[in-house]
């Protein structure tokens, strides 16, 4: 398992050779350079609507290393040399789903902090913001997991998978965004609880894809 | 070790279409068969639904023993030297693949993108013959090989065969194993 997860976190996380890119970072900061510029200056307006910007930056930005995030591995049949070892795909997929969680949601939350200034909102909201966001992304990782297996072997797999994870991601978002509105944390709380039934729940349907389609 | 590879009246389907069907083996220890029929016929859906990979339409299998597999798929990280690629599966199995013996020593710095097809699958032949799993499912396994290498294929299977294990082995190249049973896949058409 150890092994698996080096070799995961080699293939995502950004920088090294064979590494993941910063794409998924930049293009976070870049949503919210861009959203000021789109909706107008008013800080008030900013204020109110910035964190809800963070969090849908924060789920695009999930979504792109989902693309090579299994089918470049189902292609050269990693997974069925797993399986002669009697490594199981859903093993496999729980190791691939903490690599793409650490690939991307520590630099988002570090990122936070600056789209946070750029947007204008205040020490309580950014709190709010990073705690929910620490409490959804998994739940994210997650999703992105199962869908990338699911759409590994097809050929508009990448196109189609960012379609499926938004409507996925709604739960998250709601109780997530939501919590920037409401002081109690409730939110953030019921954000968690959805991450961690997805967390649980995600290598199992990954696994069974890629099970399907070795038989297609 | 002791390995043993039986199939009962195994079929095959792929789509809408019958593979094969009525087919059975037995492979004791140290035991090798080979399977030949033309393209498309079901060797290779024969070889994955031997390593259970993939659900016989009917039938049943009997495995004792570990199962490597050798196929067109080489399972190699394409972006990193060799000497990473194949430290990944060692430490999986356990065991440290002789580079040397394949020729693959100068190339360990190489990125496996950069090798040739011959000098891949050399790569996943020293994967196999370090992992010890003693049934070995080979699915064309002199493609892209040259003379040399097919040599020191068979004299590992071979050895692999002294040694108690088990060798099926699908390929429309002639193949020199002593004593292999011959399954061609035509006599079981449906």
């Amino acid at each position: 398992m150890l092994t698996l997860l080096r070799r995961d976190l080699a293939l995502l996380l950004p920088g090294g050779r064979r590494g993941g890119s910063l794409l998924p970072l930049l293009f976070f900061l870049a949503v919210a350079t861009i959203y000021p510029f789109a909706v107008g200056p008013a800080p008030d307006l900013l204020a109110r609507t910035g964190g809800g910007v963070v969090w849908v930056a924060a789920l695009l930005a999930s979504i792109l290393p989902l693309e090579r995030l299994v089918r470049d591995d189902l292609a050269a049949g990693m997974f069925d040399q797993f399986s002669l070892r009697g490594i199981s795909e859903e093993v496999a997929m729980i190791s691939r789903m903490i690599a793409h969680w650490l690939s991307f949601a520590p630099l988002l939350l570090v990122a936070t902090v600056p789209a946070a200034a750029l947007l204008g909102l205040d020490g309580t909201t950014i709190e709010h913001l990073l705690l929910g966001l620490l409490a959804g992304t998994p739940g994210l990782a997650a999703i992105g997991t199962a869908v990338a297996a699911l759409t590994a072997s097809l050929r508009a797999g990448a196109a189609l998978s960012g379609l499926m994870v938004i409507p996925l991601a709604v739960p998250i978002l709601i109780f997530g965004a939501g919590a920037l509105s409401r002081p109690d944390g409730s939110g953030i709380a019921l954000a968690g609880a959805i991450s961690l039934l997805l967390v649980a729940l995600a290598p199992f349907v990954a696994g069974a894809a890629i099970r399907a389609s070795r038989e297609g | 070790m002791q390995a043993r590879l039986a199939a009962h009246d195994l079929a095959c389907r792929r789509g809408d279409r019958l593979l094969f069907r009525g087919l059975s083996f037995v492979c004791e220890a140290g035991g090798a068969l080979h399977v030949i029929g033309a393209n498309g016929i079901g060797k290779s859906s024969l070889l994955r639904m031997l390593a259970g990979l993939l659900r016989p339409f009917a039938g049943a299998i009997e495995r004792d023993g570990a199962v490597g597999l050798l196929d067109e798929r080489l399972a190699l990280d394409e972006d990193v030297p060799l000497a990473v690629a194949s430290r990944f599966w060692s430490a999986l199995d356990e065991a440290e693949p002789d580079l040397e013996r394949w020729g693959l020593d100068r190339l360990k710095d190489v990125p496996v993108r950069y090798l040739s097809t011959g000098q891949r699958k050399r790569a996943v032949f020293s994967r196999l013959s370090a992992a010890a799993s003693p049934i070995w499912l080979l699915d064309e396994p002199l493609n892209g090989l040259d003379a040399d290498a097919q040599g020191v294929v068979e004299g590992m299977i071979a050895e692999h065969r002294s040694r108690g294990g088990v060798c099926i082995l699908a390929s429309h190249q002639p193949v020199d194993m002593q004593n292999a049973q011959i399954l061609s896949l035509r006599d079981y058409g449906a």
